[in-house]
């Protein structure tokens, strides 16, 4: 099922958590809203779930105009950050909630529910702790149950906010292969709310990526992470370098002295140039764009991350890069650096 | 010496380290453990008070609470059974003593049930939604127990007296609430009223609204969800404001006394026809009638103790990880 969200706004006071937000969401698509807290992300979600209402706006369900209906009418599976399992039932009993409480009319008979409930415990790998109560789970378990109950409804749309926040690091991973290998199986159009870069990239086929209310970008994860639009987004998702430039007539400079870096059309003005760690290239002195020394190194896995300050320039400018090991380097060497890809944004303030 | 090694406890945990920890206490143990060096000394504990204090202040609480409560209790139903078992039992037969006994368990029904359904409704609103002079209705809850209860029993003269606003009006249409049961649970509603919704409110929230809302969302209707999640949640501590909300509903003197007449047979509940016997030297049936509110009284805090045990259960949120 599609949705389809219009100039939603949406203020608590003079914060405005959603100012104008536009979203289409494709059948069948697994889709991250990605931002940092207080994004609007979460606020997001809960309009389409009809949790919250926005002041003014439209919200589209399969075409359907969702705000002229409630919660309990739009047929929205909704997983809780920290599950909201019910305590004083079974597991079996929580998935089977969404099924008992349905208009008489069109209540399944109890073997049904029971059927249901089993195929749908089973969906989840946890048929055997039916009986058990949302206590005696773990904080995987716990919301493995948790989309199971959504699930029970046949939701025509699904919606994560922050499923896996509460869980530790290990279980996250486990959990974040199994929602994607779930996804597939099942296709039912899902939007998941996230503050990690990674497990947004790692899990949706698109992520829309807010802040301060807004979408700054929406695309593939290879998208938003190598053709990030704005300045925000280049921040905020992968680890990048940030140096103050100036920018005049094509040429870049950075503290007066001129890099050997084209403008790439960014307009002139103080501007921001943004390099991924890993996308400076490493040379001898005296044969690249910036110079500093190495003050410090340390050798994980295949790449070495350095701490560099850097020569010239007003004060004194650290920043840290990823490099290969082919080439060891070592604390006090002057090396040079530069840029492979890197993006131009005018600075904002 | 002697005074020194007396707060030493022998089987303290420590003793392994005894010897490097003891010296850095005091340079009268350091000399010990030269002097003796078989006798472990243990350092002493800083955390609590030294016994004797501990002794003095126990003592006190105990000794307090023998003759402020224990010691009267025991007057009730030894008074009570002075002249014997079957003077006892004659006194709470007789038609006065059943009247009164009848009229209070027909006024703590009517006001614990009245006050069940207020309550949960004042607590669901205040601890559920955000609306304007939430403040001031949490606060105008909490007014019966700020006023004395003469006073809260005065008010409602003024308003149903003969001289009272509505007075003529209620005559005129031999509508009788003072000086008869209306009156009196009117007036033990009032002075009962905060009992459930405050012991609702915390609890209430603590438990959020989070899993109101996930029953939303799975299609529940607003009685679904309450009957379903919200009062499965809440029983434990529903129980025990009921409980209290009954003891001082039987137990209620002062607002009563003021608007129930006093007529022998009709409006007396058991603590005014307490007071009444006593005045006439009736002892034996004054204390038996006590004695039953006595009982209710030790039955209620039993109660109570197993309600506040599976309270903090419900509190706790059991499936939460915070």
């Amino acid at each position: 099922m599609t949705i389809e969200v219009k100039n939603i706004v949406k203020k608590f006071g003079a914060f405005a958590a959603l100012d104008n937000v536009d979203l289409k969401v494709g059948k069948g698509e697994l889709l991250a809203l990605l931002g940092p807290s207080g994004s609007g992300k979460t606020t997001l979600l809960r309009i389409i779930a009809g949790l919250d209402w926005p002041d003014t706006g439209e919200v589209r369900i399969d075409g359907e105009d969702a705000l002229g209906h409630g919660a309990s009418e739009r047929h929205v599976g909704f997983v809780f950050q920290h599950y909201a399992l019910f305590r004083h039932m079974t597991v079996f009993e929580n998935v089977a909630f969404g099924l008992r409480v349905q208009p008489r009319a069109v209540r399944k008979d109890e073997a049904t529910i029971r059927a249901r409930v089993k195929e749908l415990l089973d969906l989840v790998q946890l048929d055997w702790l039916a009986n058990r109560y949302p206590s005696q789970l773990s904080g995987g378990q716990r919301q493995r149950i948790a989309l199971a109950r959504a699930l029970a409804i046949e939701p025509r749309i699904l919606l994560l906010d922050e499923p896996f926040g509460a869980l530790d690091a290990k279980v996250r991973k486990e959990l974040r292969q199994w929602l994607r290998s779930l996804h597939s199986e099942i296709h039912v159009t899902s939007i998941f709310v996230t503050h990690d870069q990674e497990e947004a990239l790692e899990v949706a086929n698109r992520v829309v990526v807010m802040d301060k209310g807004r979408i700054e970008q929406i695309g593939t994860p290879g998208d938003v992470y190598d053709n990030p639009a704005t300045a925000f987004v280049h921040g905020f998702i992968g680890e990048s370098i940030v140096l103050p430039v100036e920018v005049s007539g094509g040429s870049v400079r950075l503290g007066g002295r001129p890099l050997n870096i084209t403008a790439d059309g960014a307009a002139s003005g103080a501007s921001k140039l943004f390099v991924r760690r890993h996308d400076m290239q490493i040379g001898p002195a005296g044969t690249g764009s910036l110079e500093g020394a190495v003050r410090h190194v340390r050798s994980f896995g295949p790449i070495q991350r350095a701490e560099i300050a850097l020569t010239g320039g007003e004060g004194k400018t650290v920043i840290e890069i990823d490099a290969p090991r082919d080439r060891e380097l070592q604390a006090g060497e002057i090396i040079s650096l530069q840029p492979r890809r890197y993006r131009i944004f005018a600075a904002q303030d | 010496m002697s005074t020194q090694t007396s707060f030493v406890t022998p089987e303290a945990p420590l003793k392994a380290y005894a010897s490097t920890a003891g010296a850095a206490i005091s340079s009268l143990s350091r000399r010990e453990a030269r002097e003796r060096p078989r006798a472990i000394a243990s350092p002493k504990d800083f955390r609590t008070e030294p016994g004797p204090v501990r002794f003095v202040i126990v003592a006190l609480a105990v000794s307090f609470l023998t003759i402020f409560v224990v010691l009267p209790l025991v007057v009730v139903f030894a008074s009570a059974l002075s002249k014997g078992i079957s003077a006892y039992f004659a006194a709470l037969a007789e038609p006065e003593a059943l009247s009164a006994i009848r009229l209070t368990l027909l006024v703590a029904a009517i006001s614990v049930g009245l006050n069940l359904l207020f309550g949960v409704i004042a607590a669901w609103a205040i601890a559920k939604f955000d609306f304007p002079g939430k403040t001031f209705l949490v606060t105008l809850i909490d007014l019966p127990f700020s006023v004395s209860p003469v006073i809260s029993g005065l008010v409602f003269v003024l308003l149903f007296g003969a001289q009272g606003y509505w007075g003529t009006w209620l005559q005129a249409h031999n509508i009788h609430i003072l000086f008869a049961v209306p009156g009196i649970a009117l007036a033990t509603i009032f002075v009962t009223f905060p009992f459930v919704a405050r012991s609702l409110i915390p609890l209430m929230q603590e438990q959020g609204t989070l899993e109101e809302e996930a029953a939303i969302s799975l299609g529940a209707s607003g009685l679904q969800t309450f009957f379903r999640v919200t009062l499965p949640n809440i029983k434990w501590g529903l129980l025990y404001g009921v409980l209290l909300c009954n003891a001082r509903a039987m137990g209620e003197f002062g607002a009563v006394s003021v608007v129930s007449g006093h007529i022998r047979g009709e409006t007396n509940t058991m603590p005014l026809l307490v007071e009444i016997l006593y005045n006439e030297y009736q002892f034996v049936a004054s204390f038996a009638i006590a004695s039953l509110l006595a009982m209710l009284a030790l039955i209620t805090l039993v109660v109570k103790t197993v309600l506040e045990q599976r309270l903090d259960e419900e509190l706790i949120p059991r499936d939460d990880p915070r």
